[in-house]
């Protein structure tokens, strides 16, 4: 399963929550669902948008770890932060540019998708990829996405100044070759700039 | 009288709902002993999974990759289904009546007790006084056994079942049009099709499996035509969106045949050497211009031509149905409506063209053709053919004249029951409290009733009235066979035996019926015993199973019906060649001017009225309403209202709204979404009591189908005073 990638299309998502159900029964888990899934505009639209750790080339919750907690492994997979040595300070939560870490107040520890490790790690598909019932989150290679779907893969994202390599893929229009998040698309014109 | 003896919270006390979180054993790693390979206990997709079994108690599952319909997903739902398993509301022994609420009974008493009032009520009323209600989330043995009990050891001629709330217009109007009552198609033709018309199907909620086949046919350039009032998940992307009015669907169906047969894009060889009866649609058709039809409709016209446009001169195509265009008083209408679509475009029986209704319960399909309906024997038999009368009665070797003839369907018994004509009732896999129209009669109802005796799991708001409750079995407890939405019969294992000294639900029946003097007719050890007779029963009929067994059934993962003999494949894909089951080979077309429903809104009632599911809940909840995972995901009812209507009513997000109809009032929150049409409101229909869809909606039943009319009815909505 090494040519084996994990592809986002919030295009195909139906809001249904299996994947965060199924998250929790995941056998290293343990009743915790480390996936986000939210509406982006209920009153407007009933799309709803699955997250899952999108797995940093050079994770920038790692970076910023004061106690060097959040460790990636030989796969590139980033793992929630190590027990030992999380301080509980948030920072990786506050950094993430794509939202995904938790810090779960019960265990003073930070939590997030390891891609089912313990899973992939012995030849299965992570969980919430297995039973997503629209395939909104798929694992599979990347010849079958480009021979079975629309939209193409993209793992280039840039926030403002910071351009980000990802594990994991978002499937968007064949014409974009990078997805850019800028605040001032959203800002109105007439700003009073400082 | 069985009225209730115990106060609401009281009943929730003892016997819940309780929310249960965690796996029996706690949520650390547990090495199961075994895996089942079984299926969901919920929708008609009948997904496959694994269930983890350790200690005979269900800990967990595993996804099933290699069952081919659903290769390891599942919605919520099928994740959280194995919760019921180890649940603090689970029944454990017989219960009686007492003066306060239940106690604990022994099998023989509570056995004996049922007996006597079957016996006591049908020698001083009549053998029609007792009646019996099953249900489609039954397996198939189960469907068969129930028809069977109350035919043979009852003779009454009122049994019925819950389908009856949800696939008998679908039903009744596959019969008319094809002869056959059945989805044409493997769901595998689904991706083949280039145009896909989705008419009243929340297929994202309510079979999210299914969205995965509507994806891959959008992947291989297929253009999806969904037609809903509300936006529903599949809606949102599909390439045209037609938000119907609702209770308007036929003269929809009418609109875009239309404008496809003004344009020629009908297939006018196949009408002509495979059909019947299109020349009088043709005539009826003139008058639905796309003008005329958006008046109806509150379609747009240039939508309406736009529809005809994919969908005429598609190479392949499929449409597929549900409960939105059925659960109408003309829904046998509506549905043989579209049907029109499809046979007069000629793409059907072929691959990626063809149609289906997509089946709601776990076994809407095999519940309906093997005897628990009223008007029908096994195999889909006829009860008042006399040839179909004969061979059932020597089968079952009881004297033909012996063997009742149709009685009333679900809603009917009870309106049999509001009148004083049956008194007692026997009920399994069925919460009429919760999901028959008009709730405020369905109780007073059953307070009526001198007797009623429920086969359940869990304590329904329903079982609440019983006199007798009879601790039956869950899906995972018992094997057998149940037949999914695209007609496949797939094979049921058992994972766990019932706790505590609950039975098996045919055990309980067949000690019923040898109680009541009938042990030479019921001689089943085992549970594949009552398959081979079902099977055997079907011989020769339309709805054939007679060439399953258990070891082929799982051994192909499913076997589509017809199966007439034992070297027999099944037979996925009807209509090949063109072939109908009518007796002149063809296929029928019916064409209905449009009529407005049973109660459409006026000055008093503005507002339309309809109700459905959502994607974590399933039926009237006595399942999935004792989940955590599940009830947190949509904890209680709210009632879906566009801004527009909203503002009119000086509503905003969250306020407490009453929702009130000529037959009751419901106060819950309001959610204020641009997703659903301002004339109209939703209200999902899985709750309980106060917060119940079905004090609202109408029991006004489909002529035919007497399917009753959830989809549309009037309403008045107010801002209510007090914060719910």
């Amino acid at each position: 399963m090494n040519d084996y990638e994990f592809f986002i299309d919030q295009s195909r998502c139906i809001g249904c929550q299996a994947c965060v159900q199924a998250c929790m029964e995941c056998d290293t888990h343990r009743g915790r669902s480390m996936i986000h899934l939210e509406f982006v505009d209920r009153a407007s639209s009933i799309q709803t948008g699955p997250v899952v750790c999108m797995h940093c080339e050079d994770p920038v919750c790692a970076q910023v770890c004061p106690a060097d907690a959040i460790k990636q492994d030989e796969n590139g997979i980033v793992h929630s932060s190590m027990k030992s040595r999380c301080i509980g300070c948030s920072n990786c939560v506050l950094a993430c540019p794509f939202g995904v870490p938790h810090y779960v107040a019960a265990i003073d520890q930070m939590m997030k998708c390891d891609m089912c490790f313990d899973r992939t790690s012995i030849g299965k598909k992570p969980m919430c990829a297995t039973v997503c019932p629209s395939q909104a989150l798929s694992f599979g290679t990347r010849e079958e996405v480009y021979r079975m779907r629309r939209e193409r893969p993209l793992n280039d994202f840039q926030f403002g100044e910071q351009a980000v390599r990802t594990k994991v893929n978002i499937m968007a229009a064949p014409q974009l070759d990078a997805i850019e998040f800028d605040i001032m698309e959203h800002v109105s014109e007439d700003i009073a700039y400082v | 009288m069985a009225i209730p003896t115990l106060s609401e919270h009281e009943f929730i006390d003892l016997y819940g709902p309780h929310l249960k979180y965690e796996p029996a054993g706690g949520w650390h790693e547990q090495t199961p002993d075994r895996l089942v390979k079984t299926h969901c206990c919920f929708c008609g997709v009948q997904c496959g999974i694994q269930l983890k079994v350790k200690d005979n108690k269900v800990v967990g599952f595993e996804p099933w990759e290699e069952f081919p319909v659903n290769r390891g997903m599942l919605c919520p739902k099928g994740v959280k289904r194995y919760l019921q398993n180890e649940h603090p509301d689970r029944l454990l022994n017989p219960l009686l009546r007492a003066d306060r609420g239940f106690r604990t009974a022994t099998w023989d008493e509570a056995l004996r007790r049922t007996v006597d009032a079957i016996q006591k009520i049908q020698s001083q009323y009549g053998r029609d006084a007792f009646a019996v209600l099953g249900g489609a989330s039954m397996t198939n043995e189960k469907a068969y056994l129930i028809g069977k009990f109350a035919r043979v050891a009852l003779r009454t001629a009122n049994i019925d079942y819950n389908g009856r709330l949800c696939m008998v217009s679908a039903g009744a109007a596959n019969k008319m049009a094809f002869g056959i009552d059945r989805a044409a198609n493997p769901w595998s033709d689904i991706p083949l099709a280039k145009a896909v018309i989705i008419a009243g199907a929340n297929i994202g909620e309510c079979f999210p499996i299914l969205t995965d086949y509507i994806w891959r046919a959008r992947d291989n350039g297929a253009k999806i035509i969904v037609i809903d009032p509300r936006m529903t998940p599949i809606a949102r992307t599909a390439d045209l969106f037609l938000p119907v009015r609702p209770g308007r669907d036929s003269a929809l169906a009418n609109g875009i045949l239309h404008v496809m047969v003004e344009r020629g894009w009908i297939d006018a060889d196949f009408i002509d050497q495979n059909t019947v009866g299109f020349e009088d649609l043709r005539g009826l058709l003139k008058r639905y211009t796309p003008r005329v039809t958006e008046t109806i409709t509150g379609v747009p016209a240039a939508s309406i031509v736009r529809a005809a446009e994919i969908w005429g001169p598609a190479e392949t195509s499929m449409l597929l149905h549900a409960r939105g265009v059925e659960h109408h008083t003309k829904g046998v209408e509506n549905c043989l409506s579209y049907i029109n679509l499809v046979l007069a475009s000629g793409r059907i029986g072929r691959p990626g063209c063809g149609y289906g209704t997509i089946t709601g319960q776990g076994n809407g399909q095999g519940g309906r053709e093997h005897g628990q309906r009223c008007n029908q024997l096994p195999g889909g038999r006829d009860i008042e053919n006399p040839e179909h009368r004969n061979f059932i009665a020597d089968f079952w070797r009881v004297p033909e004249p012996e063997l009742p003839h149709t009685g009333l369907t679900a809603c009917e018994i009870f309106d049999a029951i509001e009148r004083g004509e049956i008194k007692g009732l026997l009920s399994i896999s069925f919460n009429p409290l919760v999901s028959i129209p008009d709730a405020n009669r369905t109780r007073a109802a059953l307070d009526k009733l001198e007797f009623y005796g429920c086969i359940d799991f869990f304590l329904s708001e329903t079982a609440r009235h019983a006199d007798v409750v009879l601790a039956g079995s869950l899906q995972e407890e018992d094997e057998g066979t149940v037949t999914t939405g695209e007609g496949r019969c797939v094979r049921l294992n058992q994972s766990v035996t019932p706790p505590g000294n609950a039975r098996l639900d045919w055990q309980i029946i067949v000690e019923l019926a040898r109680r009541l003097g009938f042990r030479d007719y019921f001689p089943y050890a085992i549970t594949e015993d009552i398959f081979r007779e079902l099977a055997k029963a079907s011989k020769g009929a339309i709805v054939d199973y007679s060439g399953m067994d258990y070891r082929k059934i799982e051994k192909n993962m499913g076997i589509f019906w017809p199966c007439p003999s034992i070297k027999h494949p099944g037979t996925p894909r009807l209509f090949e060649g063109n072939r109908f089951y009518h007796s002149d080979g063809k296929a029928r077309f019916y064409g209905f001017e449009y009529r407005a429903p049973a109660e459409d809104v006026d000055s008093e009632y503005p507002i339309f009225f309809t109700s459905g599911r959502v994607v974590s809940q399933y039926l009237t909840g006595n399942q999935t309403r004792r989940i955590g995972g599940l009830v947190d995901q949509y904890p209680e009812p709210k009632c879906e209202m566009h801004p527009l209507l909203a503002a009119r009513l000086g509503v905003k997000e969250n306020d407490p709204v009453s929702v009130i109809t000529r037959r009751g009032e419901i106060t819950v929150p309001a959610q204020v979404v641009k997703t659903i049409r301002p004339d109209t409101v939703f209200v999902p229909y899985h709750w309980p009591g106060k917060k119940s869809a079905n004090l609202l909606t109408n029991r006004a039943l489909d002529p035919i189908s007497k399917i009753p009319e959830y989809k549309v009815c009037a309403c008045r909505v107010e801002r209510a005073a007090i914060k719910t």
